[in-house]
């Protein structure tokens, strides 16, 4: 039996606070015809199993849980009547926007005038480390570990190492040592943390958790169960320093490797994807090359704050509700960035609207100045006491300070 | 007869700036604190030596509930040294859906002037 294909104007791929903002955002600006596809059978995102506070510091000035968060869409979402269809996947997105999905009422198709990417990403696994070593139970990555702990009841392990200190794995040493179990150490390859500063004070330094920083693990040994890991020293080119590997005994290792944005269906419809953040090329309203599909959230790039989330996402509907009107420019105009900076937001501009630009330095930095400039031109520059690759910076762009039909290239002075 | 002079570095987490704030102390008081940007950051290390606070979160079973845990979270900030003690007292707890955002599963832990409260709704399983 075929379903008839239901078209919408908007629909939005992911319930978690980039889509859900989006289509609250959306609707307000007139756009009422919107469906959510959510894979779980609740939306929330990954907001739902990060129960620690710290959420909605910038946007609600209080400082809430993941779920709470979370939740305060959800209520905007349920006022408005917005449809969502939970557990369902969608599987496939073509460039003429035709979204093809999975849900408990089988296979269906919809056709929408825009669609928006709030898919949110992805971890990065031992098997794209290439860890060697045996393959036993007890390796998770810390995103599934937080999620067996914090929705399904399951304590993971006893005697933990942590791969990583990102700040999912720097938050999970904090959840384990609350339930009891002893966490090792935190084994980082690079010769800084990958986490924010708050975290390294709150869930390492407060548990007395040490932090092995130029570190990383080497083998993984145990049969039907992990029962140790060998870990040792690197130098400035990641190699092993001979001498340093030492076995430590534990049950469980716990990965925070790295987040990759979750952009297989994106790829589908093709949509051009940028290397550095693994998430689509989009201009100032975070449109793709692909007129009419928009990326928001993680999947776009992977952000620090669900509060800049929202924020992206909100600024995405304004545009999509412009681009539905049929007043949407185009944005051909490229923005770079020299090899310091990690990756900017977006790489397309038109220099008709005022805009954020959103990036990170590669490298730890005090006293850094970032600048803006086309050619000569300085556009803006923000001055920052202190740089850190795992805090994201915004500059705002103003559209009176942009040259007409010139690139803008980022840098540090 | 020289007070021995200790000196801290203290990464402030009030607020995203991340002001890196140098403290000289003796035992018995600050001498001096630099670095901080505003009055909050000296309000946070002047806790961070003398008391410092923190909030915490965790998970509790749901008898009878949709799904089997909802998470919790201190209302506010607790004592640092008494973290575990109200780990303690939320791990004693016997909750039975249907639990409401919000709701207050202990009233005032430990005397800290502070509950711990729920974060999520949890229905009831639906029979």
């Amino acid at each position: 039996m075929t379903q008839g294909i239901k078209k919408y104007q908007v629909v939005i791929i992911g319930g978690g606070p980039a889509g859900l903002s989006g289509a609250i955002r959306l609707y307000d600006q007139g756009i009422e015809d919107i469906l959510i596809l959510e894979r779980e059978h609740q939306p929330g995102g990954i907001l739902r199993q990060c129960i620690h506070d710290g959420f909605g510091l910038t946007r609600f000035k209080e400082s809430l849980s993941g779920p709470e968060y979370a939740q305060r869409l959800i209520d905007e979402i349920e006022k408005r009547n917005i449809e969502i269809i939970n557990n369902c996947t969608a599987i496939d997105l073509t460039g003429d926007k035709l979204v093809s999905a999975v849900s408990k009422t089988g296979f269906f198709q919809v056709k929408a005038e825009a669609v928006v990417l709030a898919m949110g990403c992805r971890e990065r696994t031992r098997g794209a480390l290439s860890i060697p070593g045996s393959r036993p139970s007890g390796v998770y990555n810390a995103g599934v570990a937080q999620s067996y702990m914090n929705l399904h009841n399951i304590m993971v392990g006893k005697r933990v190492v942590i791969l990583g200190s990102g700040d999912i794995g720097l938050i999970m040493a904090r959840r384990f040592s609350l339930e009891g179990a002893e966490v090792l150490g935190v084994y980082e390859i690079l010769p800084f943390p990958s986490g924010l500063p708050r975290n390294v004070e709150q869930c390492l330094n407060d548990y007395d958790i040490p932090l092995y920083l130029s570190h990383t693990v080497i083998d993984v040994h145990g049969r039907g169960r992990i029962e140790a890991v060998t870990v040792a020293e690197v130098d400035q080119n990641r190699q092993v320093i001979p001498g340093t590997e030492k076995k430590i005994d534990c049950d469980t290792l716990v990965l925070s490797v790295g987040l990759i944005p979750e952009n297989e269906l994106s790829l589908s419809a093709g949509v051009e994807l940028d290397p550095r953040t693994g998430g689509a090329r989009v201009d100032e309203n975070c449109q793709t090359n692909i007129k009419g599909i928009f990326a928001v959230g993680n999947v776009l790039h992977v952000h620090d704050l669900v509060d800049f989330v929202s924020e992206e996402a909100e600024a995405a509907a304004n545009s999509i509700a412009e681009y539905l009107a049929g007043e949407l420019p185009s944005s051909t105009l490229s923005i770079t960035c020299t090899k310091d900076i990690g990756h900017v937001i977006p790489q397309k501009f038109n220099g008709k609207r005022d805009f954020i630009l959103w990036l990170r330095v590669r490298d730890l930095g005090k006293k850094v100045t970032v600048q803006v400039k086309q050619g000569e031109h300085l556009v803006a520059r923000k001055f920052l006491p202190k740089a850190l690759p795992a805090e994201m910076i915004q500059i705002p762009i103003k559209k009176e300070n942009i040259l007409p039909h010139q690139e803008i290239e980022v840098s540090i002075k | 007869m020289t007070i021995p002079i200790k000196n801290r570095r203290f990464t402030c987490i009030v607020c995203p700036m991340g002001c890196e704030i140098d403290v000289d102390f003796s035992d018995d008081e600050i001498i001096s604190i630099q670095g901080n940007q505003c009055v909050k950051g000296e309000n946070y290390v002047k806790s961070e030596l003398t008391n410092p606070q923190r909030t915490i979160a965790s998970s509790v079973f749901v008898k009878n509930g949709e799904i089997p845990l909802v998470s919790v979270r201190t209302s506010g900030a607790i004592p640092k040294n008494k973290i575990f003690d109200c780990m303690k007292e939320i791990q004693k707890l016997e909750i039975e859906a249907p639990v409401k955002l919000g709701d207050i599963l202990i009233s005032n832990v430990l005397n800290l002037g502070v509950d711990i409260i729920a974060t999520k709704n949890i229905a009831a399983q639906k029979q």
